[in-house]
């Protein structure tokens, strides 16, 4: 695949890194000269000196037949830009932007951008997990269906401890997938499994049923 | 009419004046407080700290009230994009924005925003002027 990487941060540099090994073509797009001599001295020549958001740049480096453009500068305006013009002007099939913002994530995908990643909710998601108290936390999301897959802890002093999965009120379209128990081995939980203090579930749930599911499991 | 400027700088700082001097409602946002010495000592309308491609910041500025919104910062894609949040998250019924590069000009209006180029059209005012 031919792959164009607007910003040439350290985001853009160890992405480019990880594709090369993977044997696609890619080509960094970095404004300023210096980092640009950086890596191409320790990639070899697959970085261009140029601005990412300018049509003229994007004709020189072939957008026309990139299969992906990602943009990882520090700046949403930036990204978002590049995005839509690889989108319009040269019909780049995929097109990903990082973004800084979390707030953004609804606009990009409402202005066509094809997927969004953002570093601040990764690390944020990963804090509050490291928090025990924390009642739930998003593993991942399956965007293209509209589900999350989630985990949710079990405190000692939670109302559900010791009743059963079927006298939960779990909100419809949500499934438990699995539950952790720190001295039994993780098993699938059956509607007779008997919930306990410290017990991680882990479960499948669609993002406006979150809270419903987290107050069935935790009690209100 | 509720007017947002987003950007003021000579031009945000002028069009705000002039907006407030015909009695309609303005907001003027800007990143730097600095930059807000140049409106006029008898400007009657509101100025806002903060960056316009944030939309509690737009919020803020009353943009859910607004009638139009104009975006004239120093950076084409954070006119862009603040332009895009007005018509797309906000439904601002005019929005319209500066893009000085003539390329991007070009595509965002046929994505459907109302755009200025200041370098087009001064580059042709310059012309005409030498021609005649």
């Amino acid at each position: 695949m031919y792959i164009i990487i607007i910003g040439g941060g350290r985001l853009g540099y160890y992405l480019a890194k990880a594709l090369l090994n993977e044997e696609h073509e890619v080509l960094i797009v970095e404004k300023n000269a210096t980092v640009c001599e950086t890596i191409i001295g320790e990639l070899g020549s697959i970085c261009i000196r140029g601005d990412g958001c300018e049509a003229t740049t994007l004709t020189e480096i072939g957008t026309g037949r990139a299969d992906m453009l990602i943009a990882v500068t520090g700046d949403d305006e930036d990204n978002l830009v590049s995005c839509q013009l690889a989108k319009h002007k040269f019909n780049v099939p995929h097109t990903i932007a990082r973004i800084r913002n979390p707030q953004n994530e609804a606009l990009f995908k409402k202005l066509g951008i094809d997927a969004t990643v953002s570093s601040t909710n990764i690390i944020l998601e990963h804090i509050k997990g490291e928090v025990p108290t924390h009642p739930l936390t998003h593993l991942l999301t399956i965007r293209d269906k509209g589900l999350e897959i989630v985990e949710v802890k079990i405190p000692p002093d939670a109302a559900t401890v010791g009743k059963s999965i079927k006298e939960l009120s779990l909100p419809p379209g949500s499934k438990l997938a699995l539950l952790i128990h720190k001295e039994r081995k993780p098993r699938i939980p059956a509607a007779s499994t008997i919930l306990q203090a410290g017990d991680q579930i882990i479960a499948v749930t669609t993002p406006e049923s979150e809270e419903a599911l987290r107050t069935a499991l935790r009690g209100a | 009419m509720k007017v947002i400027i987003m950007g003021c700088g000579r031009v945000g700082a002028h069009l705000a004046a002039m907006l407030d001097g015909e009695g309609h409602e303005v907001t003027v946002i800007d990143t730097d407080a600095y930059s807000f010495r140049r409106l006029p000592p008898a400007f009657k309308g509101t100025t806002l700290l903060g960056n316009g491609v944030d939309e509690e910041v737009l919020r803020k500025a009353g943009i859910e009230q607004a009638d139009a919104f104009v975006a004239v910062t120093q950076g084409d894609n954070r006119n862009i994009m603040a332009n895009q949040i007005a018509r797309h998250i906000f439904n601002v019924p005019k929005v319209i924005c500066r893009i000085y590069d003539p390329l991007r000009q070009e595509l965002f209006d046929t994505l459907g925003l109302e755009t200025v180029s200041s370098t087009t059209i001064f580059a042709h005012i310059l012309k005409e002027k030498l021609e005649a």
